[in-house]
């Protein structure tokens, strides 16, 4: 048994903190919330220098081959910092897309660029408001070319090309489309966290590849959200610990009625109920990571399971760090929206938690049939 | 990352499931043996098994051999019980003995003492019990009123015990008494170990709302307790309390079924309007939160055995288990039982479609959130030992016991 990161994942999750602390205090999510610049540049040329997207890339397409407890390890702190770059589009959903569907010549093409950062991928599933399901589709694909509009894109308005999931005849197909091609419009859209950019991209017959076999595109899109599930799950984690950690430090010091708020057991009970949810989220989170990094046959049940976990842990969290805050707390000013802006967005990326618990039901229904 | 054993601790653990293999029956449901039988018989059983477990070297492994242990580090014992959980054995009436009073008596007692009494609490020829709330003095311990006075070499005590696990079938109990009124509160302790067959002892059972009777009331008439079983100083009885409570969180862990997994086999059986319960998109998403808080606690377990099989003390999230666990248990026996709808309420257990196992564990869980720590107080010690929160501001901490406010 030996259910703990080793020592030299833990010393890279320190030398990440590290590079973050100096690189993305909490001014730079900020800076990108307030102001029209879609992601900081400076911080994803940093992230690059360190070969953070190179993490789980193989070294004969050009990354550096560590596994993805190193990449999950690196979520988690990007997590913390609220790193404002299209980290989680093109690592954990583009890069992941070319590596489980593509051909020897896409991942030859594409990868060496993902990983040098010369090259920034996304995915496009939803059409707008309600669930995306294979049938809701309507953005269609001949397998050449690609038709409809996809909104919204995460990091869309800067990435270099877009993995869309699109009707093709009867069924569902994956096709790798270059943003800066013919036939695509792409519009930044307004959401929930401006600390992260999106776009309404418009496909009208844009020339595209598909990527995987026809028809398998909806079972692709799945196997690849199973992993990224665990890797939006680390980030969400990181962030559930920051909200924790601010509202303990400032239950410590707040003083109401002759007394540190703390001592209060409204307070104390608040508090522990968000340790209980992080931890709950954290043991869940490193057994996705485990069952990521070994293919385990029970990936669909973790992946699920960490999902849920992490959305409710820093739900509960980024709120209740508001309420905990009082007044000032939903301030412009205080840091507390950005944790409860992220949260959301993360929540409702790659599905929202009733989506992913009727998952978790489905994957649990499969592995009891096949045991 | 991996959930493999050691070659040492897998050989380990062969070994083990082997003589399990040839001396228990395996477990075919999930209701253990203890649960079904009367307590009398149940524990002829339980000595009987405890004994075989003993003789065989499988006891209490990580006691020093001097106390009946075998001198094995902590992971052992843990190997073993994960072995012997697979098969249907006797369980339950040694745990506040070798999880409480065994630990409190290796750190308090005199070295005679502890080669008289835990070897044979090991080998369940003797069973402990733990005397410390009381009917003025739950979550608030150290308010307690029972009476200890000195008469020459021995304490005369006087007052009343609540919640006493397995009062009724112990041989010797734990016990924490007031000494001096004037005092402080926690400064007017002092703990001893005492003969339950001492004159002046009567217990008798309470009945629960489960309908078993799993505790007593015991009180104390003039009983006289030699001075030699006081375990630590005069006035250091609540600073010996601490070193049993922090053993009983670890002893009073997890919950018994039904878990999330009992209620998805159920959902599978039982029909609702449309069909089987688990088409029911409601009845799917309860099951999935359920399932996420059970695998957690797993997880959290997992993670404490890798501190301990690396020689480290488990980290502090092993806290959260038995918080979270009573709740779930309560959620999902109500949850269960709602599934079966007007029938839910039928409890014989013929009449259910599950042994009952809803209604029981909807019954049982009450008390479980109550019992070794109630949610509330368990909130307070992660608030202020896990997350450095300040203390509450007591009023009642300076001032002598005899002049706090009782409501009385």
């Amino acid at each position: 048994m030996n259910f703990d990161f080793s020592d030299a994942q833990k010393a890279l999750k320190k030398q990440t903190r590290d590079f973050l602390k100096g690189a993305c205090p909490i001014e730079v999510p900020r800076r990108i919330l307030e102001g029209a610049e879609p992601y900081d540049q400076a911080l994803w040329k940093g992230l690059v220098d360190i070969q953070a997207p190179a993490t789980a890339i193989p070294e004969e397409y050009g990354g550096i081959g560590f596994g993805y407890l190193e990449l999950c390890v690196i979520a988690e702190e990007l997590g913390r910092a609220l790193a404002p770059v299209p980290f989680s589009s093109s690592v954990y959903l583009a890069t992941e897309a070319i590596l489980r569907a593509g051909s020897e010549d896409q991942k030859k093409e594409r990868l060496s660029a993902l990983a040098e950062g010369r090259a920034i991928g996304t995915f496009a599933l939803a059409e707008g408001p309600g669930v995306a399901t294979a049938s809701s589709l309507e953005t269609t694909f001949d397998g050449a070319r690609l038709t409809g509009s996809k909104n919204p894109v995460p990091d869309g308005d800067v990435a270099d090309f877009a993995v869309v999931v699109a009707r093709e005849g009867d069924g569902t197909s994956l096709a790798l489309v270059d943003l800066a091609g013919a036939g695509v419009t792409r519009k930044t859209v307004d959401t929930l966290d401006p600390s992260r950019s999106h776009a309404k991209l418009t496909f009208d017959g844009a020339p595209a590849q598909r990527l995987g076999k026809a028809g398998e595109g909806w079972a692709i899109k799945d196997a690849i959200f199973d992993r990224a599930a665990v890797l939006f799950a680390m980030e969400q984690l990181g962030g559930a610990d920051v909200c924790l950690q601010m509202s303990v430090d400032y239950a410590k010091g707040r003083f109401a009625f002759g007394r540190p708020i703390g001592s209060f057991q409204a307070i104390k009970h608040k508090l522990a109920d968000m340790y209980i949810k992080n931890e709950l989220a954290r043991a869940n989170c490193y057994y996705g990571a485990w069952a990521l990094s070994t293919d385990s046959p029970e990936l669909p049940t973790a992946s699920a399971a960490a999902r849920v976990a992490a959305i409710d842990a820093y739900h509960y969290a980024s709120k209740e760090n508001i309420q905990t805050h009082g007044g000032i707390g939903f301030t412009w000013e205080s840091d507390c929206h950005l944790f409860y802006r992220r949260a959301k967005l993360l929540a409702l990326a790659l599905g929202s938690a009733r989506v992913w618990k009727d998952r978790l039901i489905d994957a649990l229904e499969a592995q009891a049939q096949s045991a | 990352m991996d959930f493999n054993d050691t070659p040492e601790q897998a050989g380990f653990r062969a070994e083990v499931g082997a003589w399990l293999k040839a001396n228990a029956t395996p477990r075919t449901g999930r209701r253990s043996l203890n649960r079904r039988i009367d307590s009398e018989k149940g524990l002829r059983l339980a000595k009987e098994w405890q004994a075989k477990k003993a003789d065989a070297g499988y006891a209490r492994m990580h006691f020093p051999a001097e106390y009946g242990g075998q001198g094995k580090p902590v992971l052992y014992s843990i190997i073993y019980e994960q072995e012997e959980a697979r098969y249907d054995v006797p369980a339950g009436f040694f745990s506040i003995g070798l999880g409480m009073c065994a630990p409190v008596l290796m750190e308090y007692a005199t070295e005679e003492q502890k080669r008289r009494f835990v070897p044979p609490m090991v080998r369940g020829e003797e069973v402990w019990c733990q005397l410390f709330s009381e009917p003025g003095a739950g979550s608030d311990l150290a308010g307690l009123r029972m009476r200890a006075v000195r008469d020459g070499d021995d304490w005369v005590v006087n007052g009343q015990k609540v919640w006493t696990s397995g009062a009724h079938y112990s041989d010797y109990g734990i016990l924490v008494t007031r000494h001096d009124p004037t005092l402080p509160k926690h400064k007017g302790l002092t703990f001893f170990f005492l003969d339950m067959r001492s004159p002046g002892v009567e217990i008798r059972p309470i009945k629960q709302i489960s309908g078993a009777s799993d505790f007593n009331e015991v009180y104390f008439t003039n009983v006289r307790i030699p001075d030699s079983q006081r375990l630590g100083e005069v006035g250091s009885g609540w600073q010996v309390s601490i070193t049993t409570l922090m053993n009983e969180r670890l002893a009073v862990g997890g919950a018994p079924p039904p878990d999330a997994r009992d209620l998805l086999a159920l959902a599978r059986r039982v029909r609702l309007e449309h069909g089987p319960a688990i088409e029911d998109r409601s009845v799917r998403e309860a099951i999935a939160d359920w399932h996420v808080q059970s695998e957690g606690l797993r997880h959290i377990r997992s993670r404490s055995l890798t501190a301990l099989s690396k020689g480290q003390a488990p980290g502090p999230e092993a806290s959260i288990t038995k918080v979270v666990s009573a709740t779930k248990l309560q959620d999902i026996g109500s949850f269960g039982s709602e599934l079966m709808d007007i029938g839910g309420s039928l409890i014989n257990p013929d009449d259910t479609l599950s042994d009952a196992l809803f209604q029981s564990g909807f019954l049982y869980a009450p008390g479980l959130r109550i019992a070794g720590g109630t949610d509330e107080i368990l909130r307070n010690i992660i608030a202020e030992r896990v997350l450095g929160l300040p203390g509450d501001i007591r009023v009642d901490r300076d001032r002598a016991y005899n002049e706090i406010p009782t409501g009385a």
